[in-house]
């Protein structure tokens, strides 16, 4: 693993604007992440969380601006480099994004196989221990379908951390999750991220894990379509100039009634 | 308690003020004024202040809550003071709940009015050229996935393409049986009575051994395999882009298409050829219970079929065979892979699948059948 200086620079996005087709989600973000850091990215529905966070991992182009991991840009890395960049990210999706077709400990497997060299029994092991990290000890035959939402969740963070990523990052952890297995699992990826050093991202509008987990955070706003607040969350809830940063932070109503499309 | 018939009335109290008076139940089954009613009445009284009195009102729904919402938009519209104070405490609450987000502003985008306006050339032409490169591009991408798998260099897993193959090939024997049989029969029916009309009714067996093993075997199983499987490749590729499966692969830093289409695509050109020697095979089977129906004997209909057996007919069915199986996979995992992340996409792209794979296949067969005959092959 990566050596790991509190105060450099992990993430850089500079610039970016994202758009579908004519229409522009968010626009001229920048922002900085830095090596350890558990960063949230928030707003209210159908601002354009999860898809600045598909830009990050690269699986939607930017319209213009880029993304720098470690100083290195995504976008203009070739498309082996950009491989590599990924084997160092662990990454859940809001629906789990477990392979449906296979058991848990073949999706765990699989990324095993590909990247590294251990042998098929040392992989057996790995995947236990993987396994047992997110609770799920002895449950390497099932399928996701067998098994409940929140049990799926950890399955898929463990086959995140699979490959003992530099950078995990979350789209909706805890969306559909009840109030303590979505505690639980804000406290698993705390102790998972200090065990092994790594940077968080992470796509939620769950007050309490905001306050619980997160130091920094960026808050897309959909109205003027771009960030309005970028710094820890709860020095944004005291101390923010937005009206809608704080009311959105502390739950007032004036903001969900701005809810717009 | 009988039910009173839901009423409204309008009193001018004094220049530029109204009171609207509603009285009896306004529920379902009741069947009051439509706003459209009133409007040309408030519109006639020149207002400025608007009050309700609801205070013989009886039961109330939705259907009051419909109303008083059209009379608030048009006098917010009109500039008119909109005063519900007259009303049960419900009505106020739910009103103000309704009314504290703006309506959306009317679209000035033009949205195509109807499936004609959806027909326009200039449309159809752009969606041609969208799909054409997406085709194109989806067709150069597998070719590179090819070429590293022949390198060694694919993410492409074996125990896969083993299970692809046990799905496209045994689990197809039945219907593929049903369908050679029955092509073969109805060849043999066909032919039979042109031929008997020459005398020539053992010449059926030259009908049924060439059209089975150059046309009619391959082309029945391409089809059959295209609803079946290519269909069935489109739905698992389109569930998966809805499930964020092929994102996760994506940022496994694993190629789809080496992951998933590459296997699937090999299955069925490992597995189509061997499905067309079964289905010719019955199908030669098929038309001689006819033949034999018509007097022929199986001697004779064996014997007759040998003289037109030939390697270069076996051969022409086989080759057919590999491209209808790459086309088949092509659009069936171009269907799935390019899905939206709907179950409306979902099935759009099974159908989409299925119908591309047939046009796909009747192209191909006629050009290749142009083709061998220029070569004289």
């Amino acid at each position: 693993m990566t050596d790991t200086n509190p105060q450099a620079a992990h993430i850089e996005v500079r610039d970016l604007t994202m758009a579908y087709g004519t229409s522009v989600i968010q626009r001229d973000l920048n922002f900085t992440i830095n090596q350890g850091d558990i960063f949230v990215i928030m707003g209210g529905s159908g601002c354009g969380k999860s898809t600045l966070l598909k830009h990050m991992l690269g699986l939607l182009k930017p319209s213009s601006g880029d993304i720098l991991y470690s100083g290195n840009s995504f976008f203009q890395a070739s498309e082996s480099e950009q491989g590599a960049m990924r084997q160092r990210w662990g990454i859940t999706y809001q629906s789990g994004g477990l392979f449906s077709a296979m058991t848990l400990a073949e999706n765990i497997t699989l990324p095993l196989e590909l990247y590294t060299r251990y042998t098929p029994a040392e992989i057996t092991d790995i995947v236990a221990y993987k396994l047992a990290l997110v609770g799920l000890a002895g449950y390497q035959t099932y399928y996701p379908s067998e098994i409940s939402g929140g049990m799926q969740k950890r399955a898929a963070l463990a086959r995140a951390i699979a490959l003992d990523p530099d950078i995990l990052f979350f789209d909706e952890p805890s969306a559909g999750l009840d109030p303590i297995s979505s505690r639980l699992l804000d406290e698993l990826i705390v102790q998972i991220k200090e065990s092994m050093g790594a940077t968080v991202v992470i796509v939620t509008h769950e007050l309490p894990s905001i306050f619980a987990i997160a130091n920094n955070s960026v808050y897309l706003d959909n109205i003027s379509h771009t960030m309005i607040a970028y710094g820890n969350p709860t020095d944004l809830r005291d101390n923010s100039t937005e009206p809608v940063v704080r009311q959105f932070l502390t739950r007032s109503a004036a903001a969900a009634i701005e809810d717009k499309p | 308690m009988s039910s009173q018939p839901p009423e409204y009335s309008l009193h001018e109290d004094e220049q530029g003020t109204a009171t609207l008076v509603l009285c009896g139940d306004w529920q379902q089954g009741q069947h009051p004024a439509n706003f459209s009613h009133v409007e040309p009445e408030l519109a006639g009284l020149h207002l400025n202040h608007l009050t309700t009195d609801g205070s013989a009102l009886g039961e109330w729904d939705s259907m009051l809550m419909g109303f008083l919402l059209q009379c608030h938009d048009y006098c917010a519209a009109q500039g008119i003071a909109f005063d519900i104070r007259g009303m049960p405490g419900g009505v106020e609450q739910l009103l103000a709940v309704a009314t504290a987000v703006q309506p959306r502003p009317a679209d000035t985008q033009e949205h195509p009015s109807s499936w004609l306006a959806s027909l326009e050339p200039g449309r159809l032409a752009r969606e041609l050229t969208e799909y054409l490169k997406e085709s194109l591009a989806f067709t150069g991408e597998v070719t590179l996935a090819l070429v590293r798998l022949a390198g060694g260099r694919a993410n492409t897993r074996f125990v896969d393409f083993k299970n692809f193959c046990y799905q496209a090939g045994p689990h197809a024997f039945a219907i593929i049986s049903l369908t050679s049989v029955l092509v073969g029969m109805i060849l043999a029916y066909l032919g039979a009575v042109q031929l008997k009309q020459f005398g020539a009714e053992v010449y059926v067996a030259n009908l049924v051994v060439i059209g089975m093993l150059r046309e009619m075997g391959v082309l029945m199983t391409a089809v059959v395999m295209a609803g079946r499987t290519g269909a069935a490749y489109a739905a698992q590729l389109g569930t998966m882009q809805t499930n964020e499966e092929i994102d996760a692969i994506t940022t496994m830093g694993i190629s789809p298409i080496e992951f998933l289409v590459l296997p699937r695509m090999l299955a069925l050109i490992v597995i189509m050829p061997l499905l067309t020697l079964y289905a010719d095979l019955l199908g030669i089977v098929g038309g001689g219970i006819v033949a034999g129906g018509m007097g022929i004997t199986p001697i004779q209909y064996i014997t007759q079929g040998e003289t037109a057996l030939s390697f270069s007919h076996v051969a022409v069915g086989l080759l057919k065979a590999l491209v209808f199986a790459v086309l088949i996979a092509i659009a069936g995992c171009r269907a799935g892979i390019n899905s939206g992340r709907s179950s409306a996409a979902v099935g759009q792209a099974a159908t989409n699948a299925v119908v591309t794979a047939i046009v796909y296949l009747i192209v191909a067969d006629a050009a290749i059948n142009i083709i061998f005959q220029q070569l004289k092959i």
